[in-house]
């Protein structure tokens, strides 16, 4: 909530979301520049600081795509002020030639990575663990482990910043980005700083000279992590067994040694500060116990570290677990305080004493189906997919189409009656079409479609097609553009007239960028179903790049603007299963809003779930869809 | 500090399917908590299922410290259901002998059942089993009440509403209002209130 992140009342405390708490942390710094690119469980942040750009008097963008803005934060550390640069996991691999030169040329105005990363991958297609490009770039890391210090780590990792003139990354994880708990708000800033004009010898060059001075910048950071509040411990004087944890485990740890009465027999040394680690202060607990359990957010990253530290003090003996190997925590998805209370127990020979639980033969169980993630009600994804499905199946060879990531990811499940050969990365889709349709030399002579959505097309899809049209790839890249970022909440992006602040933006036309590059491009609506299956038909037997848009807005984003139709069944025309259709509407076309009366043995509308599209009008054969009033 | 609860951390899963609303009333709960005092801590699980996939967030109250943000296996008092299926879902993973579910029976068919693959169980049968996992079932009619309010959304919030009703719940009727009407004003904020106090008022037990 915005007035709770911009609330002059220092000492006060909200409920905040990891994500608010992250924004307000950067309002108390005094930002004046921030920019991301919007990838769950991160996208919250940017909104907010846009939403509150005006009042709070500093600027704030979505970026075409996380290099954009990181190298974006770089040019206003340039002048002295701070910035704050957002993303999720994928997006430090995607900046890190950026980030990587960054950090050798250091920064001048504080400057601060939050990452959010998404163990099991509630909202991604992997669960990378962004620590490593912390330690492979050099840079200090900090791991928030509660909604409180989302809030204070961002504040210290801007102090940090300034002082060692390097940037900094903040490492949440998704039950704290995408959670919520108790926040106690500091002071908002009077004034904020004005941006100072560059020296004619003022420089910000990444250059290998300055290795050294990069390295010098993460001992400094080692001595100030050594002091940190941010680490703590709590347990015995003479643990059994230690835990060392960052981020949510300590939440899961903390829990399991309460529920397993371990208080007095194990320690917790919780690290906030993860790279490079404070190893004088982990040293002196690793003498006290003879086993170290370590609980952390999907990669053995402290372990492994904590083992170098272990080679290199041969006086240390210590037994290390963790994830490692998964000697005794799972190697991949997130963590719960199930597993954690379960580890110990197996490490300890103890055992835990279990709720009271009614246990239900297998047999006497209600047989529960599936729930499969589906595009909305009224999402023009699904008709793009059943069109493009149609049209490759009336092709000898029924075509291959590579996805990208957005909504229509999920084309590629049932939702689009699995309508995808192949998903990687960002931008991948068209560039993987690209090789593929150069097969034709030797005699491939499938059809080739490479699919994107209009966020994708400018976060990472100018570069490949440039690449196809030069190379004049056989293949069909087809642009959904549903005039939006809509996977994350609706961002906007060069196409969209208004910016991140609210203020009105020159919009980028993707059909003007298409033929700028020397593209032919038509332009349909995946809503003219019969019209389209025919332009794509078309398509196909054209030789080289052909681009198609298919344009629609989001169902969800067009719900809130327009006054809902409402469209209903005619008993007396829908002919149930006599009709012959096989109950298409329900069946086949599969939107949520399309249900089955199974009572009168007919088609009907949920009308808490349909949007009012009526796209299923036009599809019943029977015509006993029908639409009433609102606009379209 | 805040008055003692019965059970410390008292924790209620909040569940349905994406584009229900429940994590914006989790939120309002949460909020109306946070007011009073308490330490609560929400773990929201919805992914990329904003559209359509299940959806839950576990919150966590406690006069003591700040809970994580999951609920261990077994260790919900309180299931707060938007959703049959979904509801005994997590009644099996996170229910025990002593769980209040509440429990709005309208459903909404999963891609599975639309397409014919997979059948919904008749509601009495999700009903059985969920009484025989958890102490009690208390059916509302969440989504019916909001739509003869004039807005099928505000299920959410009729919920919330029964909720607050429940005894072992820190909050009380008022508190809940006034966090709504922080948060809405004018016709939106009347229809919240309304169906909250319909909400509120319309425990049945099975």
């Amino acid at each position: 909530m915005e007035w709770m992140i911009t609330a002059r009342e220092p000492g006060k405390t909200y409920l905040l979301q990891g994500n608010e708490a992250i924004a307000r942390g950067a309002l108390e710094s005094g930002i004046r520049f921030a920019a991301a690119y919007p990838g769950s469980p991160s996208s919250e942040i940017l909104t907010m600081l846009g939403h509150v750009a005006q009042d709070m008097n500093l600027y704030a963008e979505w970026s075409s795509n996380e290099t954009c803005a990181l190298e974006a934060c770089m040019g206003a550390s340039m002048s002295q002020v701070r910035s704050l640069c957002v993303m999720k996991q994928n997006g430090t691999l995607v900046v890190g030639d950026a980030l990587h030169s960054l950090a050798l040329s250091g920064c001048k105005g504080g400057l601060v990575v939050v990452v959010a990363d998404d163990p099991s991958a509630h909202s991604s297609t992997n669960e990378f663990d962004s620590r490593h490009m912390a330690r492979s770039a050099d840079i200090p890391l900090l791991e928030p482990a509660t909604f409180q210090e989302a809030k204070d780590m961002v504040k210290y990792a801007f102090e940090l910043s300034e002082q060692l003139q390097q940037v900094v990354m903040v490492r949440g994880v998704t039950r704290i980005h995408h959670g919520r708990g108790n926040v106690t708000l500091g002071d908002l800033p009077d004034n904020l700083r004005q941006p100072v004009p560059i020296g004619e010898w003022d420089r910000m060059v990444a250059i290998n000279w300055f290795h050294d001075v990069m390295l010098a910048k993460l001992d400094q950071a080692r001595e100030a992590f050594e002091q940190s509040s941010f680490n703590h411990y709590e347990g015995p004087e003479h643990p059994e067994l230690i835990i060392i944890t960052s981020g949510t485990g300590w939440f899961y740890s903390k829990e399991a040694l309460e529920n397993l009465a371990l208080t007095q027999r194990v320690g917790i040394l919780k690290l906030g500060c993860t790279w490079p680690l404070p190893e004088k202060l982990i040293l002196s607990y690793l003498e006290k116990t003879s086993r170290v359990l370590v609980v952390e957010e999907v990669d053995p990253f402290l372990e492994q570290n904590l083992a170098m530290i272990i080679a290199h003090h041969p006086e240390i003996h210590v037994e290390l677990l963790g994830r490692d190997a998964a000697r005794a925590l799972p190697q991949s998805n997130e963590l719960n305080p199930d597993l954690v209370q379960a580890s110990l127990c197996k490490l300890l020979q103890i055992k835990s004493s279990p709720a009271s639980v009614t246990t239900i033969p297998p047999e006497e169980q209600v047989v529960l189906p599936p729930r499969d993630l589906t595009f909305c009600a009224g999402c023009p994804h699904r008709a793009s997919y059943f069109i493009l499905k149609q049209t490759l199946r009336l092709q000898p060879d029924s075509g291959v189409v590579m996805g990208d990531i957005g909504c229509y990811t999920m084309g590629g499940q049932k939702a689009g009656h699995f309508g995808l050969h192949a998903l990687e990365c960002m931008g991948g889709g068209i560039n993987m079409a690209e090789g593929l349709g150069q097969m034709t030399r030797f005699g491939a002579s499938q059809s080739v479609v490479a699919l994107a959505g209009d966020s994708t097309f400018f976060h990472s899809c100018l570069p490949g097609l440039v690449n196809a049209r030069y190379h004049n790839s056989n293949m069909l890249f087809i642009i959904l553009d549903n005039s939006a970022t809509a996977m994350t909440g609706f961002q906007p992006h060069p196409g969209i007239d208004r910016n991140c602040m609210g203020e009105l933006a020159q919009t980028i036309s993707i059909e003007e960028t298409v033929k700028g590059i020397g593209c032919s491009v038509t332009v349909a609506d995946p809503f003219e179903i019969d019209q389209t299956t025919e332009i794509i038909d078309h398509l196909f037997q054209k030789t080289g790049l052909k681009v198609l848009i298919l344009r629609r807005e989001c169902a969800t984003l067009a719900s809130r603007s327009k006054v809902k139709r409402k469209v209903w069944v005619d008993p007396d025309l829908c002919r149930g299963d006599e009709c012959g259709c096989g109950r298409f509407c329900s069946r086949v076309w599969g939107c949520p809003g399309n249900i089955w009366d199974e009572a009168t043995g007919k088609a009907k509308i949920d009308e808490v779930v349909c949007v009012g599209c009526g796209v299923c009008a036009t599809l019943c054969p029977a015509g006993a869809i029908k639409i009433e009033g609102g606009n379209e | 500090m805040t008055a003692t609860l019965k059970k410390d951390p008292l924790n209620i899963i909040i569940c349905g399917v994406g584009g229900q609303g429940n994590i914006l009333a989790s939120e309002l709960f949460a909020s109306a908590l946070v007011e009073k005092g308490y330490a609560v801590t929400i773990g929201e699980t919805y992914g990329a299922s904003q559209r359509g996939g299940s959806v839950m967030s576990h919150v966590r109250i406690s006069s003591q410290t700040q809970y994580g943000p999951l609920i261990p296996v077994n260790q919900a008092d309180i299931i707060i259901g938007f959703e049959p299926i979904e509801t005994l879902r997590i009644a099996r993973e996170f229910g025990n002998t002593s769980s209040q579910i509440v429990l709005d029976t309208r459903p909404n068919y999963p891609l599975a059942v639309l397409s014919g693959e997979a059948s919904y169980p008749p509601i009495i049968n999700l009903i059985k089993e969920l009484s025989r996992l958890c102490k009690s079932v208390q059916i509302v009619e969440a989504a019916e009440i909001a739509i003869n309010n004039g807005n099928p959304q505000a299920a959410n919030i009729t919920l919330m509403g029964t909720l607050t009703a429940l005894e072992d719940v820190p909050l009380t009727r008022d508190e809940f209002i006034s966090t709504l009407q922080k948060r809405f004003s004018g016709s939106i904020c009347e229809m919240n209130q309304t169906v909250f106090e319909l909400g509120y008022s319309s425990i049945q037990l099975v």
